[in-house]
């Protein structure tokens, strides 16, 4: 991997990359206005990260409130239920009760009254009841945390799960195959042949990164439905065989990195192109072959557009993106249900990408800056 | 671009005299070639090139999904349609004044964030790097809705933070006409990831030597930021840019999403794109459909061309001239 990966880094940089680190470390900060510097700069970019990544904690903190809490203006961030004590055979509920000494108690509700209520101290209900005087209305729950585990438990089975897992998963591993094999085919015809337009239909191919899909949406959903391919996977699959210029480039960069040498070592040994890609080139390219797949899964993964009009009237064929579309349509009352449906489908994508974020990052800097 | 190794580019060199009738090895290498690329020259044909023609020709029928009246040629019909079309118009006034705001977000902040990430004063910047380029995996959906959480009037946290801050009356992010494309703008920002490792691989490929030298003329950090890195990342923001334009120009997924491509609140997010999503599938009228897309797909041309002629400009390419 080390190898590979660091080959990939200095396609991506002209071999910048681990340069700069060593260079910036004999370049850390030993003077006091430095240190200044350093932290203030630290302590920024600290508090913008917090606040760009707070969605996820609040999708998160919500996903885990019963209706109960949603539903209370005053209730507590963290999820949590209303403290209660069971007391002579009913429960009742305890508040946050200001003492005369200017301290506070959690104390149980047992007679509420206009002026003046009767509380009892929940760690010790058989001790003397506290007469408090005040009006009880205005004082404030407590709350003590408890996560709702069961949210995820009845989303799983209200959104289908297993059954929209399974659509994504098949749906992303059919064309990340197809990405592979045509993308891996046509980045070797441009790294290693010469022919006539090599260069006008590379260009072509770069260009059409920057074509907007909508010119070409409608004649494609036509031939599709006259097809009668709407309301199937094939028009997700069928166009993954015929390769894409993002990754055709990122695997083409790599092919050039390896030298001819072995190939024509193994020309000469009778090996026709074919074998030369199989047995020679493929074995060194691995990196680039994984960058690719991981970049396919977590994009099939995540599209929305493609799926949303050629499987709208078959629910049972969808994938995540647009079952949780679906849910969120029908549940979008109860916040806790949308956020954890919105966390399940962005589990693995997310679990991928911190496994593999070298991976990912390399892969941006060569499709991103190289062109 | 194209990283042909030194003897490879001789052979090409000695190879161009005669580069009209191929010798009998080079035909075999070019026929392998072929083959090889095949995949992709038949998927250019049949979704990309043939499709595009086929939309320009849509522009002259009738042709529907339906077809209850016979497929027929009807001139400029659909072109005079979209000239008096006052929807389609405004959409596209939607479009443009959501980009007007969204365009130079979505360029400056990866940059000035970059800058920050690249400094000597900050220490942990891989584990930073990381945690930005983070919810640029997060699925589409899951995405929006978290964000239509997180603006919401009631119990969002930006409403939230904001009262914290002393503001009384916050505003109603998604149901107000005022202040949506700040709000889309806002879930845009969350998928800034990409164009940030892009700067950082930028500002990391400008020789150190250029700023010992400004340094030694006695240029400060705005000096060198403006004389050093803007215009050799000028070739970065250029590339970034493009893109960005044909993305905006088609933008109408959030809002589809967040109040189910109905236009609210007011008209506001009633984007190009969604009017021509509603001709297609909606109302499956392909030929007004594919009218809406070849406008869609000159103006974006048009808006290219003006910026790639302004590139002479402002985008410096070390080792031209």
């Amino acid at each position: 991997m080390a190898s590979g990966v660091g080959r990939l880094e200095a396609v991506a940089a002209g071999g910048e990359l681990a340069g700069v680190t060593r260079s910036r470390r004999s370049l850390r900060p030993r003077r006091p206005r430095d240190a200044v510097k350093s932290f203030a700069l630290t302590f920024a970019i600290v508090a913008v990260l917090a606040a760009f990544l707070s969605p996820m904690v609040r999708s998160a903190l919500v996903s885990l409130k019963t209706p109960d809490q949603l539903s209370e203006t005053n209730a507590p961030l963290l999820p949590s239920l209303p403290r209660q004590l069971e007391y002579q055979g009913k429960s009742v509920d305890i508040y946050v009760v200001p003492m005369p000494d200017g301290s506070s108690r959690q104390l149980a509700l047992v007679k509420p009254g206009r002026t003046q209520s009767t509380f009892v101290d929940p760690a010790d209900p058989a001790l003397a009841p506290i007469v408090w005087q005040g009006a009880w209305r205005t004082l404030d729950r407590a709350w003590q945390l408890a996560p709702a585990w069961q949210n995820y438990v009845d989303v799983w089975n209200l959104i289908d799960f297993p059954r929209l897992l399974f659509n994504t998963v098949a749906l992303a591993l059919i064309s990340m195959v197809g990405t592979l094999v045509s993308c891996t085919l046509v980045a070797y015809g441009f790294a290693r042949f010469r022919f006539p337009g090599r260069s006008l239909l590379f260009t072509i191919l770069i260009a059409t990164i920057f074509l907007p899909g909508a010119v070409t949406i409608i004649p494609t959903y036509t031939m599709f439905a006259k097809l009668g391919w709407v309301g199937t996977w094939l028009p997700l699959l069928v166009p993954t065989f015929f390769a894409n210029a993002f990754d055709v480039f990122l695997i083409r960069q790599y092919f050039l990195t390896i030298p001819r040498e072995m190939d024509e070592a193994a020309a000469i040994d009778g090996a026709g192109p074919f074998r030369t890609l199989v047995s020679v080139i493929l074995p060194q390219a691995w990196p680039a072959i994984i960058a690719v797949a991981i970049f396919h899964l977590v994009y099939a993964w995540n599209d929305f557009f493609n799926p949303l009009i050629y499987l709208s009237t078959r629910p049972e064929l969808q994938p995540l993106a647009v079952g949780l579309q679906r849910f969120n349509g029908i549940h979008y009352r109860n916040p806790a249900y949308v956020q954890a449906g919105t966390l399940m489908t962005m589990l693995i994508p997310v679990v991928l990408f911190l496994v593999f974020q070298r991976v990912f990052t390399r892969g941006v800097v060569i499709t991103g800056v190289d062109k | 671009m194209t990283a042909i190794s030194r003897p490879a580019r001789a052979r090409q060199a000695a190879d161009r005299p005669r580069r009209r009738r191929l010798s009998p090895l080079a035909r075999r290498e070019a026929f392998w070639g072929y083959l090889f690329i095949s995949p992709w020259i038949i998927g250019f044909l049949v979704f990309v090139l043939g499709p595009m023609i086929a939309s320009l020709l849509f522009t002259f029928t009738n042709i529907n999904l339906a077809q209850e009246t016979p497929l027929a040629f009807v001139g400029l019909k659909n072109w005079q349609t979209l000239l008096g079309d006052g929807q389609a118009w405004a959409a596209l006034g939607v479009t443009f004044r959501f980009a007007l705001l969204q365009l130079p977000v979505i360029i400056a902040l990866p940059f000035i964030l970059a800058l920050a990430l690249n400094s000597k004063y900050l220490k942990g910047q891989g584990l930073f790097r990381v945690l930005f380029f983070l919810p640029y995996v997060i699925p589409f959906v899951s995405g929006v809705l978290i964000w239509q959480g997180m603006l919401n009037l009631e119990t969002g946290w930006v409403n939230m933070a904001l009262r914290w801050l002393g503001v009384e009356n916050p505003p109603n992010w998604l149901n107000d006409s005022a202040v949506i494309y700040p709000a889309l703008v806002m879930i845009g920002v969350w998928g800034i990831g990409a164009g940030i490792i892009v700067n950082l691989a930028g500002l990391r490929g400008i020789p150190t030597e250029l700023y010992d030298a400004a340094k030694i003329d006695g240029a400060g950090f705005w000096g060198a930021l403006r004389h050093i890195t803007l215009p050799m990342m000028s070739p970065v923001i250029f590339y970034t840019l493009v893109l960005a334009i044909v993305d905006v120009l088609q933008y109408f997924l959030v809002p589809l999403v967040i109040n189910n491509g109905t236009g609210e609140p007011s008209g506001s997010t009633f984007f190009f794109n969604l009017y021509l999503y509603k001709n297609f599938f909606t109302y499956q009228n392909m030929a007004y459909g594919a009218t809406l897309a070849w406008l869609l797909f000159l103006v974006t041309l048009v808006v290219s061309l003006l910026v790639f002629r302004s590139s002479r400009r402002w985008v410096y390419y070390a080792g031209e001239r």
